[in-house]
């Protein structure tokens, strides 16, 4: 005998693992352990094998790696004795699963071992199998189980039945050889036996559509029957628990019947009286009495039963409500929510023991009326279950509150008749539990507001009354923001007052205040601070005398390390300072936000924002500010998608950006597939013209319309190409007296290292608004340029007519030349000049180039 | 069906596991450490079931032990809790007053009654008289094959 091999008995080992103190130490004595089993595996030590294994298992259960005793496990279960199969298998169990390649090498042993002639091996042999094995396994092995489920001895009968269940479950194919032995099975005496081939038999009905109707016109008869001898029992010692003679099988048996009778009409009458029996003769004041009830019910709402029945379940789960007993009310609620779809008027009656259950203190059933509240929610009844649950937001836990507050808000936003009560609820919630709300719902609550403008006045002063208490909720400070920003003048000059409101006077100063307060304040984070400085910048120009310290605010920005703050207050002292003319335009009231279209969104796509403050944050160019302030909406989804265009947080191409970039520029963008290159040209081209200058054309509101015409209106007499009016800084570069002249000088339109574009004017007199271009296309690099395409893009107040090229190779070094023509229609001749933005593509040796451009040095008087 | 069963002590220490839903080593680490944060932190007078990644878990404490058994949202929880308190009067009817001690010092012959209740997760024998009888009949089996 090896002097190493583990001479420490099974207890001293976990004696010895219990008295060490630290975790160290147990390591230490784990891994001596594992040594001395590793050793005397690899030395094929006989007499130990039984001990090795129980230790590793132990070591197993401690959670210490035991992989190298799988083989182990293998040879004792090979081996002919009862107690070295048993350890063999119970290691097998313990320290293998299913997914493991290992296990299949057992398929011969566990073969041989359900022929055995021991009954206690055949025993063995079935646990396990029916515990670990695989779909291969169950394949190889099932015609063994089969002969099994016929032998005479209980003990076999009811473990192959149980096995069987586990094959069917791996190998749904197989369960029709297993469907007449399980009928037989149900007419033994046996409860063992019957147990297990009642839950064979219910198993069959999940798995396949035959074995069920095969069950269901033979064996009804002979269940009720043994619903009826148990039901109807004497005390019977053997099975009693509770008073109830076996309440496992009547539970099992309620639970087949559910199945066969579940859309089967006749099955259902017949099993209607069982059914009754059982449910009013069972005793409720013990456990087991109560799972016989719960399953019982369960039944009667799983099958086709008569209203009688019904109200019986019902009147049980009532009971059940009540109970003192927490196990017994959740297992209430839980039904119940499956009672609702069968008859909701009666568990109506229970909304108020059921809203006691969403304040209890036990988090399960807290979570289950929730569930069940937010069911039962109607039209009559969502006021008062709001108030409710809002009145218990206020109490209630941490961890619960978050699943109450969006539990509240969907029952706000669905039953919501009239819009003053959406918005008192929301500003409740959001003032109880803002942090818990998610952002979605409220931006949903500013275009309820943006909405309604009526009800515009008196939101601005609740959410301002509001935020006077409770400024620590983000959500609730976002909206208040924004709110005021918005609509501050309102605020101040209390505006559209309603009646239930109690007077209240906010000077500008108050309102400055608040926002300032905000910005300033530790905890604000970012975004909220960004909001800050645009609703600043947004009261400057309604509060005309606030505007010095607005701007005394913001400068105090301009260092900010934050860069989105910083940018922002930059800028927004600059409109201050120096753009007075056009701050107000640009700050005009927001228009309305299309609800249908911001639902449908919203319900489509998770990624596009379009809550339109949200497009206020996102403002990285001055160009861009012009353009999500103050623009009109001509169509819901250009604005909406020209919102998701200017998002940052959009970094997923959708196909919308891409139309709606076709339908901005509408010069056959074939590559405009990445939104990246898509906002570009975007950007590109609104930055076109320089930024506003002071001086403006004022009055007529053209430089207003002129961003209001940035989205493409569809014109019905187009011409090929769509225009749109994105040049508009153009526009405001003074005015241009209309040259007379109708001699106009070519220019070189675009030059670059590796092209040249020049253009040649011709204009017919009677037409002045009319010009012919000629454009002439060189090539300056030594490569020839092959498929070459010339688009242009031009403001909307032109047309533009392109005629096809006369060739689209372009030989090198200016050896040849390609010349379109194009006629360009002004028809704002003399009050506009002409610009063009061009686009040239072309491949060079199998590679695409691309090239743009911009060209402003029109002659004048085009 | 029943997935796993799991015997913790007071401490968080695992007595005994049984798993009839295939967990990998790494998966009933994992499980076991959730389900001791949440079983062990609950109250006392707290119902007996916890919801847990869309199961359910019934478990009841027998002095210094929890009885886990995880089982799926639509089984019957009642009837659950009834199976765990048949295992524990078989466990006490074998061992003769079973303590904690006893299971873990004989955690084999837990599992050797564990394995005459429950088979591929679901209820094997509703008489305790008729499990005692094959546990003592397989006792003596292995008595006579060791005198062999």
């Amino acid at each position: 005998m090896n002097p190493f091999s583990s001479g420490t008995r099974l207890r001293d080992m976990i004696k010895a693992i219990r008295a060490c103190k630290t975790a160290a130490e147990e390591r230490a004595v784990v891994r001596k352990e594992c040594a001395a089993i590793r050793s005397s595996i690899s030395e094929n030590d006989q007499d130990y094998s039984h001990r090795n294994i129980a230790k590793l298992m132990f070591i197993h259960m401690l959670g210490y790696p035991t992989h190298f005793g799988q083989m182990e496990c293998l040879k004792l279960i090979a081996s002919a004795g009862f107690p070295e199969k048993r350890i063999g298998y119970l290691g097998l169990m313990l320290l293998l699963d299913e997914r493991q390649e290992v296990l299949m090498l057992v398929t011969n042993s566990l073969k041989q071992d359900l022929g055995h002639t021991n009954q206690y091996i055949v025993g063995l042999a079935l646990c396990a199998l029916g515990n670990i094995c695989s779909a291969e396994m169950a394949r190889d092995l099932a015609p063994e189980v089969e002969r099994l489920l016929l032998t005479r001895d209980p003990n076999i009968k009811k473990k192959a039945a149980l096995c069987s269940i586990r094959i069917i479950r791996k190998v749904p194919d197989l369960a029709e050889n297993f469907s007449s032995p399980a009928t037989s099975l149900l007419k033994e005496k046996h409860h063992g036996v019957l147990i297990a081939g009642v839950q064979l038999c219910t198993d069959l009905c999940k798995v396949s559509e035959d074995a069920s109707n095969h069950l269901r016109k033979n064996c009804t008869e002979g269940l009720v029957r043994i619903l009826k001898d148990i039901c109807n029992s004497p005390y019977a010692p053997e099975y009693d628990i509770a008073g109830i003679t076996d309440p496992f099988l009547h539970i099992r048996v309620l639970r087949l019947l559910r199945m066969l009778g579940h859309g089967d009409a006749d099955t259902s009458e017949y099993i209607n009286d069982i059914l009754a029996q059982v449910a009013s003769k069972t005793e409720s004041n013990k456990n087991a009495g109560n799972a016989i009830l719960y399953e019982c019910v369960e039944t009667i709402m799983g099958i086709e039963a008569t209203s009688g029945l019904r109200v019986l379940a019902i009147n049980i789960l009532g009971r059940f409500l009540s109970n003192r007993d927490n196990n017994i009310r959740y297992v209430a609620l839980n039904m119940l929510m499956k009672a609702i779809s069968v008859d909701s008027q009666a568990v109506q009656r229970h909304r108020t023991t059921i809203l006691e259950c969403v304040k209890d203190s036990d988090a399960s059933i807290r979570k289950r009326a929730l569930e069940l509240v937010f069911l039962l929610v109607n039209d009559t009844n969502a006021k008062p279950l709001t108030k409710e649950l809002i009145d218990y937001l206020e109490v209630s836990d941490q961890d619960f509150k978050g699943d109450l507050t969006s539990k509240i808000c969907s029952i706000i936003e669905k039953f919501s008749q009239e819009k003053k009560w959406y918005i008192d609820q929301m500003v409740k919630v959001l003032s109880l539990a803002g942090n818990y709300v998610k952002d979605n719902v409220w931006h949903a609550l500013i275009v309820a507001i943006s909405n309604a403008p009526d009800l515009q006045g008196y939101s601005v002063r609740s959410l301002y009354k509001a935020f006077q208490l409770s400024s620590e909720q983000v959500s609730l400070v976002q909206v208040t923001i924004w709110c005021i920003g918005e609509y501050g003048e309102m605020l101040v000059n209390n505006v559209g007052v309603l009646q239930v409101e109690e007077p209240m006077t906010v000077t500008e100063s108050d309102a400055v205040d608040v926002l300032e307060s905000c910005l300033t304040h530790h905890s604000t984070d970012i975004t909220t601070q960004s909001m800050c400085l645009i609703a600043l910048l947004k009261l400057s120009s309604r509060f005309p005398p606030s505007s010095g310290r607005v701007k005394e605010i913001i400068t105090t920005h301009i260092g900010s390390v934050v860069l989105e703050l910083q940018q922002r207050a930059i800028e927004f002292n600059s409109i201050i300072q120096r753009h007075q003319n056009i701050k107000s335009s640009l700050v005009e009231r927001m228009p309305v936000l299309d609800e249908s279209t911001f639902i449908s969104k919203r319900a489509g796509s998770s990624q596009a924002n379009i809550s339109t403050e949200k497009s206020n944050q996102q403002l990285p160019s001055g160009a861009s500010l012009k353009l999500s302030n103050g623009v009109a909406k001509p169509a819901a989804s250009p604005l909406v998608d020209l919102l998701d265009l200017s998002l940052d947080d959009t970094p997923v191409p959708t196909s919308t950006s891409n139309d709606f970039l076709h339908d901005l520029l509408d010069v056959g963008l074939t590559n405009s597939s990445s939104s990246a290159s898509g906002t570009d040209i975007l950007m590109d081209l609104l930055s076109i013209g320089t930024p506003v200058q002071s001086n403006t054309t004022p009055e007529n509101g053209s430089s207003i319309k002129g961003f209001n015409d940035i989205l493409p209106i569809a014109k019905p007499n187009t011409a090929t190409v769509q225009v749109v009016d994105l040049l508009d800084g153009l526009a405001s570069n003074g005015s241009h007296p209309g040259a007379q002249s109708p001699v106009h000088p070519s220019i070189t339109a675009y030059q670059s290292s590796t092209l040249k574009i020049t253009f040649s004017f011709t204009k017919q007199p009677d037409k002045p608004q009319v010009t012919q271009i000629h454009a002439t296309f060189m090539n300056l690099s030594s490569e020839a340029y092959t498929d070459f395409i010339f688009q242009a893009a031009v403001p909307k107040f032109i047309q533009l007519h392109l005629d096809p090229a006369n060739s689209n190779h372009l030989p090198a070094s200016g050896n040849g030349r390609i010349t379109q023509t194009f006629t360009i229609t002004n028809t704002q001749h003399g009050q506009k000049p002409l610009a063009m933005r061009i686009r040239i593509a072309y491949k060079v040796s199998n590679q695409e180039r691309l090239e743009q451009g911009q060209i402003n040095n029109f002659p004048p008087g085009l | 069906m029943i997935h796993f069963v799991l015997l913790l002590s007071r401490q968080g220490k695992v007595r005994l596991t049984k798993w009839y839903s295939p967990y990998s080593q790494k998966e009933r680490t994992k499980v076991i450490h959730e389900l001791s944060g949440l079983i062990l932190a609950r109250a006392p007078k707290l119902c007996n079931f916890v919801e847990w990644r869309g199961y359910k878990v019934v478990y009841r404490r027998y002095a210094s032990l929890y009885f886990c058994m995880c089982i799926d949202a639509d089984d019957n929880e009642l009837e659950i809790l009834e199976i765990i308190h048949h295992f524990v009067e078989i466990l006490d009817r074998y061992f003769g007053s079973v303590c904690e001690l006893d299971l873990i010092f004989n955690f084999h012959k837990a599992y050797y009654v564990l394995d005459e209740i429950l088979i591929a997760g679901e209820l094997q024998e509703s008489s305790k008289k008729t499990v005692a009888r094959l546990i003592t009949a397989q006792l003596v089996e292995t008595a006579l094959m060791f005198n062999l």
